[in-house]
């Protein structure tokens, strides 16, 4: 017995792994930004159904509405950035065809080939009950410390990038002495201030 | 042992899969209908007349012969208009109907989220389908919007589980046996019906639709596509608004009256107060409403959070 998941939860997973790796195949096969960002979230989105199979619900849905947020946004990004800004013209994700065909062809051989001759250890305990609350209180509590780390280290980075994207600083808003009342701002903001 | 193989409880194992399912899909066109008859009603004044004349347009668009453009992406936009009104239902399959919900899982209230997460997905690509300017214009605007509101109504959402002690919808009703939600989560139940506004890019957050761009995202849809499209946001803000009963306003609790009644008239009356209510508040620019959400909404709903925190810690909620 290679796993202890009924027959229609094994059968979802093999097919939308396949899926997967299908919409991940067409993401270097389309020609447009628009469908390979589309693309990428369709694997994304068999990868939830996945978690769904092996009863994670909270992960799947989760996974889910983060890849779609960052697909989404990311379009926007590589559309904004690209030479074309509506992303309309024909455009390949390929570059450095051979050497990545290698590459991935190379790390997915070596992948498969682990996950499937690995001695995997054997389950101790029993599948919880609720894994949402499992899973809430491995992070609130004994993992607590690395999520900390993780949730600190990510926003320090999120603030080095824009601080490092923006090409305006505080004397380009506050004038050179800082001591404008009103930030000057290209966009004005919502609030009155 | 499976949260998949149907556990006890949904309306799925109680009155079987299909009728289940038919059963949501029937009250969601029900009330995506109440929202576009309220609306109609609420817009042209014009009382009970507007039931018939949401009828009929829906009935003329789709009889409408479709209209395209020049070079659209009509996977994608295809796509994009099947998955408003699917992502609508969807995310009702969560929502208790008749003290059952379709699909129970411990992360029901992620589920709602994750569907109006990948509505961003479905109304980008309503947008860029067309290959047309207005309507690219209107899928930047709605996903711009959608960065001010996202975190707030993440907020809303995890403070209605922090009270419950549970993400299930059906426990977040019974835990409010004793005192509805919306008593100390004014904040919460605010946020997540501008939200819904929001998502549903309806009344105040219009503007991906806006006039100022011919239409925005719906601009150049026609027939069946534009039916799809304006039926799922509706069904979208019935949805939510159902949603809001089940969090917020004790669901299906009342005294005299039948369960089901109950919610029927909290749900209307939710209905009813965001139609006219986002019908008095002007178009709200996606450009200004960033600072708003960012410097108001979300301080404001981590506070929220906060407090319900501290009063769950003091066994306020029993």
């Amino acid at each position: 017995m290679l796993t202890d998941l009924p027959a229609w939860a094994v059968a979802a997973v093999i097919a939308l792994g396949g899926l997967s790796v299908a919409a991940g195949i067409a993401v270097f096969v389309v020609d447009s930004m628009a469908r390979a960002t589309f693309a990428l979230l369709t694997s994304f989105l068999a990868v939830a159904g996945i978690l769904v199979a092996l009863q994670l619900p909270y992960l799947a849905f989760v996974t889910a509405l983060m890849m779609t947020i960052e697909m989404a946004l990311m379009a926007v990004f590589m559309i904004m950035f690209m030479m074309n800004p509506a992303g309309l013209m024909p455009m390949t994700m390929v570059h450095n065809a051979r050497g990545s065909a290698v590459l991935g062809a190379g790390a997915f051989v070596l992948l498969t080939v682990g996950i499937w001759t690995m001695d995997w250890p054997t389950r101790n305990g029993a599948v919880p009950a609720d894994s949402t609350r499992q899973l809430g209180e491995a992070i609130m509590g004994s993992h607590m410390l690395v999520m900390l780390v993780i949730g600190v280290a990510l926003f320090a980075t999120i603030i080095a990038g824009t601080v490092l994207a923006t090409a305006r600083g505080r004397y380009d808003r506050f004038g050179a002495e800082l001591d404008a009342a009103r930030p000057d701002d290209p966009v004005p903001g919502g609030l009155p201030r | 042992m499976s949260e998949m193989e149907i556990p006890v409880g949904t309306s799925a194992a109680a009155w079987g899969t299909w009728s289940a399912v038919l059963t949501v899909t029937a009250v969601g066109l029900l009330l995506g209908f109440l929202v576009a008859a309220t609306d109609r009603a609420v817009l042209t004044g014009s009382g009970a007349r507007a039931a018939v004349g949401t009828l009929q347009s829906g009935t003329r668009l789709l009889l409408e012969q479709r209209r395209t453009t020049l070079a659209p992406d009509s996977l994608l936009w295809r796509l994009g208009c099947a998955a408003v009104p699917v992502l609508a239902l969807l995310s009702l399959a969560v929502v208790p109907i008749g003290g059952r919900t379709l699909l129970s899982s411990s992360a029901d209230l992620v589920w709602f989220n994750a569907m109006e997460a990948v509505l961003w997905a479905a109304v980008w690509l309503v947008g860029w389908g067309p290959n047309a300017v207005h309507a690219l214009t209107g899928g930047y605007r709605f996903l711009i919007q959608g960065l001010s509101y996202e975190l707030p109504l993440m907020f809303a959402l995890i403070t209605v589980g922090v009270g419950a002690q549970s993400l299930r919808t059906t426990n977040v009703v019974a835990a409010q046996a004793d005192l509805w939600f919306v008593v100390t989560m004014p904040v919460a139940f605010v946020v997540f019906l501008a939200s819904a506004a929001a998502f549903a890019f309806w009344g105040p957050f219009a503007s991906p639709a806006g006039a100022d761009i011919a239409g925005g995202v719906t601009s150049e849809l026609s027939g069946v596509d534009r039916l799809l499209v304006d039926a799922g946001r509706a069904v979208f803000l019935g949805a939510a608004a159902a949603m809001a009963t089940a969090l917020f306003l004790g669901g299906d609790a009342g005294p005299w009256l039948p369960g089901p009644l109950w919610q029927l008239v909290k749900t209307v009356g939710v209905v009813v107060l965001l139609v006219v209510v986002g019908h008095r508040v002007p178009v709200i620019r996606p450009d200004r409403f960033v600072e708003i959400g960012w410097m108001v909404l979300i301080p404001a709903t981590l506070l929220q959070a906060l407090l319900v925190s501290v009063l769950v810690l003091s066994g306020f909620y029993g």
